[in-house]
């Protein structure tokens, strides 16, 4: 294939979750022509299926200032994609069980302030179960997170793309990248349908990055997942804010409409190349006797439906943001570890920033890719020591 | 709205609906007991409130939801109709917790 | 037959795991265990049958002319289950079928997620064969959701299982093969009708007749004939019904259709509504079977081989829900699914299965004479599938009204799961089981596109509710013991 017939644009965005469409989005309002190119439909995978907690309680230090940039937005996000995205602020609450764990609560709380974060809050036992009723009285006290809340994660991303459509960027659904080269000072990037070229690409393909980081010669280990969750009935109202454990694996939202989403991390079989992923109920009945031990409400609530997204993680479980290190023009948005919902917003928007201008303010250093390479390294200096 | 024919002479099965006495037979499924009652509506909707019947009497539709002896969202038409069966009509969003003493 | 009376009474794990107790499900299990195959059988309802013959060897009518004499043939079929070795579990939920997990891998058997009086468990098979049958096509006319309103299939189903009659003012409306034999059963017990309000568009008889003149061979035919000569003796019929709605505040107190374009009103107790049977396939779907679209049924049906094999490995579809042949066809199938499972399972070889399976591909072959003419004769109007009344319910769970679907596909909603995030339509307690079709086919009318191309609800399990107390109550592996410490 030949350069000509081929479209061209200033970045090419590979992946349609919340991450690319808000990428591309953003480029677009500064001004760069975008193709967005994902290989089933916009939000199939983990943007559309996941939880749809919008938190900054209790996420990991280093992606906590691009967590509260995007927490900003998320409360403007009308504003910017024209619909609410089902947007709630109820606060999320982290529950400890034990005095145990609340003492490590504790301790996190003084990091936190000596680096300057305020968004969490330390709350007794009288606050917890005045936000939280329901919660076994037996739980000594948490942590709140007042401007955190919920939304809807196939509305949104759908917002996302719509508006980065109507604002000019071109969206291919239904096209797989097969081949990335370098071409002058440009990319080229073949799909099974067409060609097209630009100086830059943000690889925001979610448990498929690794391979688009591959085709760079940049391999990551990236593990694919599938965080399940379950979706009972309607239940009565009975509980407002997002509610995380502290110790067992479970987080917990009741909707407006009363259905109540009970989801924390348990795992079924993600099987990437078949798009599908396989539920573990056992493991599910360990999600359930959480939630009966600490919402003894919720034991006669009917589940109607279980489900799991397939997404990437980690290692050390925060994500691959930032600059490639290999090849000059391309960026990555990748490996959110079940948590990226909430960043998608902000790191759009970050990400914008670094492909128009370059550079960002924003403290991302510690989410670059080249630091799987550098702990390779510094591993087998240690074994030869 | 249904008669029972005369020859259907089960043995008579006694059961409550909403707190009132009535009398099913042998082989009755829940909603054809209430049906033979004369009973139309056996639940509300959460979302309306809306009253709604049994529809398919197959357990395709959950029209027929009830609260049985306690436990709430049972398929009256599945389920088979037992001596002493406590059965409520189901008003919108379930009640979450087992009223009066499930057993 | 061993009947399963209590969770703890299953086995750990089946040769093969049977789906329904219909004619395909008995039919499949009796052949199944004679070549020495470990069968249980799940089935929803107290008694086997399913719904053609449904409560057949218990069921209080004694006149055998009211239900006749095809509702008695399944009297031989329960019986020659209930002489069988198979497992039977009756009052029993399927609210799963999946590849079970060896520790973190996919394994090779099935896993059954199944619920019995209020407890769980999770059930092993090598074989699994879906017999769930078919439900009734969805009627969404105004006032579908009012109490009084019923399908007729339900009212067969109270007639044959407890001995319920009609009583008050009744009326049957809509087109095919049950809503006649409902009437003529209905006439035959004592119910008196009002009316029956026929809405076979007029069209149909000449597309049927020239698309099947194998039907004058048929042997639905003389049945048919027979059944339509009684029915329009003995009671109203009106045709060319062209719009329904089903009027009344708490409840129905009155029917008006349209016929010429004239308007008519009858006051009503009890409307008994139906438009034809469909496969029921929220199993298969969830599963993950391929499902094509049929155009003559206008339903979706799973893709199946000449051993009702499906696209998923290990799970075979017999009876109505591979696709809408009738209660008869439905017993061969049966046994042809269960011959080829036996040949998986290794228990015959190829040529004894091949050698079995012609006289029933020969029985099929007669009994699919003719079906094509009713399948095309019955096709339901667009009128009827497609609601173009905007305060319509079509999604009878979350209250979701067809306005709100048009607008939906207007503001962008491409496909029912689309649909689904954005008006809830198809997450209730039926998932979608009685607005899944008439979302696809008003989504392929806005969009003048193919109902292939739009395609169904993906659907989750369980495929039915299931309680928390009863997922958590579910035996723990070591995995996931292990699941819990990490």
């Amino acid at each position: 294939m030949s350069g000509a017939g081929a479209a061209t644009a200033d970045v090419i965005i590979i992946g349609g979750g919340i991450h690319g469409c808000s990428s591309a989005l953003h480029c677009r309002l500064r001004g760069l022509d975008v193709v967005l190119i994902e290989k089933d439909h916009v939000g199939r995978h983990a943007s559309g299926v996941n939880a749809g907690g919008v938190r900054q309680l209790a996420r990991d230090i280093a992606e906590i200032p691009l967590s509260v940039h995007s927490m900003d937005i998320w409360h403007r996000i009308e504003e910017l994609v024209d619909d609410d995205c089902g947007f709630t602020n109820e606060g999320q609450v982290l529950v400890a069980e034990t005095q145990a764990e609340l003492a490590l609560l504790k301790k996190r709380m003084r990091d936190l302030r000596a680096k300057g974060f305020t968004h969490e809050e330390l709350i007794d036992a009288a606050e917890l179960h005045r936000l939280v009723p329901a919660v076994a009285e037996s739980c000594p006290g948490g942590v709140v997170s007042r401007r955190d809340g919920a939304a809807i994660p196939f509305r949104a991303t759908q917002a996302f793309r719509r508006k980065a459509e109507a604002l000019g960027a071109v969206i291919r659904d239904g096209e797989r990248v097969m081949e990335i080269r370098r071409e002058g000072t440009s990319w080229a990037v073949f799909t099974d349908r067409a060609k097209y070229v630009a100086p830059k690409v943000i690889n925001a393909a979610g448990a498929w990055a690794d391979r688009i980081a591959a085709m760079l010669g940049e391999p990551v280990p990236l593990e694919v997942i599938a965080p399940m969750l379950m979706i009972t009935g309607r239940m009565p109202a009975f509980i407002k804010p997002v509610v995380i454990l502290r110790g067992r694996k479970l987080s917990f939202k009741q909707f407006d409409n009363g259905t109540v989403l009970i989801g924390g991390g348990h795992r079924g079989v993600p099987l990437r190349d078949e798009n599908i992923t396989v539920l573990d109920w056992a493991k599910l009945a360990v999600s359930a006797r959480t939630v009966a031990d600490v919402f003894p409400i919720m034991r006669t609530a009917h589940i109607l439906r279980a489900w799991a997204g397939i997404e990437a993680r980690m290692p050390d479980e925060i994500p691959v943001f930032g600059a490639s290190g290999t090849s000059e023009g391309v960026y990555h948005q990748f490996g959110f570890s079940a948590h990226g919902f909430q960043l998608g917003p902000g790191a759009g928007s970050v990400m914008s920033e670094l492909v128009a201008t370059g550079h960002t303010n924003m403290p991302i250093h510690a989410l670059r890719i080249e630091r799987f390479r550098e702990n390779a390294v510094a591993r087998s200096s240690e074994d030869m020591e | 709205m249904f008669r029972r024919l005369p020859e259907a002479t089960g043995a008579p099965i006694p059961f409550t609906f909403d707190g009132r006495e009535m009398v099913g037979r042998r082989g009755d499924t829940v909603a054809a007991a209430l049906l033979a009652a004369g009973i139309s509506v056996c639940r509300t909707m959460a979302v309306s409130g809306a009253p709604r019947g049994p529809y398919c009497m197959m357990g395709v539709c959950f029209d027929c939801l009830v609260t049985i002896d306690g436990a709430a969202n049972r398929q009256g038409c599945l389920v088979l109709l037992v001596e002493g069966m406590r059965i409520k009509t189901q008003a919108g969003a379930p009640q979450a917790q087992a009223e009066e003493g499930a057993t | 037959m061993k009947t399963i009376a209590a969770i703890e009474a299953f086995a750990d794990r089946y040769d093969l795991a049977i789906v329904g107790a219909g004619p395909a499900g008995l039919a499949a299990a009796s052949l199944a265990v004679a070549h020495g195959v470990d069968v249980v059988v799940l089935d929803e309802n107290a008694s086997p049958g399913g719904q053609i013959y449904r409560a057949v060897t218990s069921t209080p009518m004694t006149r055998r002319e009211i239900l006749g004499e095809d509702y008695w043939r399944g009297v031989e079929l329960v019986q020659e289950f209930s002489g069988s070795a198979s497992s039977y579990a009756p009052s029993t939920t399927v609210w799963n079928v999946a590849r079970g997990l060896d520790g973190d891998s996919l394994g090779r058997d099935f896993e059954i997620g199944v619920s019995l009086r209020g407890k769980a468990r999770l059930l092993r098979a090598k074989e699994v064969i879906l017999a769930t049958g078919a439900q009734e096509r969805p009627f969404p006319i105004p006032g579908w959701t009012l109490p009084g309103v019923m399908t007729a299939g339900a009212a067969q189903i109270a007639l044959k299982s407890s001995g319920l009659v009609p009583d008050g003012h009744l009326v049957l409306a809509g087109t095919g093969p049950l809503l006649y034999l409902v009437a003529a059963q209905l006439i035959e017990a004592g119910a008196s009708i009002r009316a029956l309000l026929d809405t076979t568009p007029r069209a149909n008889w000449m597309s049927a007749l020239t698309a099947t003149p194998g039907f004058l061979a048929s042997p639905y035919l003389a049945k048919g004939l027979a059944l339509l000569r009684m029915v329009h003796r003995r009671l109203d019929v009106v045709g060319g019904i062209t719009a329904l709605r089903a009027e009344g505040q708490k409840r129905l107190n009155r029917v008006a259709f349209e016929r010429a374009g004239r308007r008519t009103e009858l006051d009503c107790d009890l409307l008994l509504l139906h438009q034809g049977i469909v496969p029921s396939i929220n199993l298969s779907n969830a599963i993950g079977c391929a499902h094509d679209w049929d155009d003559v049924q206008l339903a979706f049906r799973p893709q199946v081989d000449a051993w009702f094999a499906s696209t998923v490995q290990g799970v075979a579809i017999a009876g109505d829900s591979a696709g809408i042949a009738g209660g008869e066809s439905a017993a061969a199938r049966g046994r042809i699914a269960a011959l080829g499972a036996a040949f998986r399972l290794e228990r015959i070889g190829a040529g004894q299965r091949d050698r079995d399976a012609a006289p029933l591909r020969a029985e099929l072959a007669l009994l699919a004479r003719g079906r094509r003419f009713l399948d095309v004769f019955h096709r339901p109007a667009k009128a009827f599938r497609v609601p173009s009344d905007d305060a319509t319910l079509v999604c009878r769970c979350e209250e979701v009204s067809a306005k709100t679907i048009r607008e939906t596909v207007m503001l962008g909603a491409c496909g029912p799961n689309q649909m689904k995030a954005f008006t809830r339509c198809g997450m209730g307690p039926c998932q979608g089981r009685l607005c899944g079709l008439t979302v696809t086919e008003m989504i392929t009318d806005a969009r003048a596109v193919s109902p292939a191309e739009v395609g169904y609800y993906r659907l989750r399990p369980p495929v039915k509710p299931v309680t928390l107390a009863e997922i958590a109550a579910l035996p723990q592996t070591a995995d996931a013991e292990k699941a819990v410490a990490r």
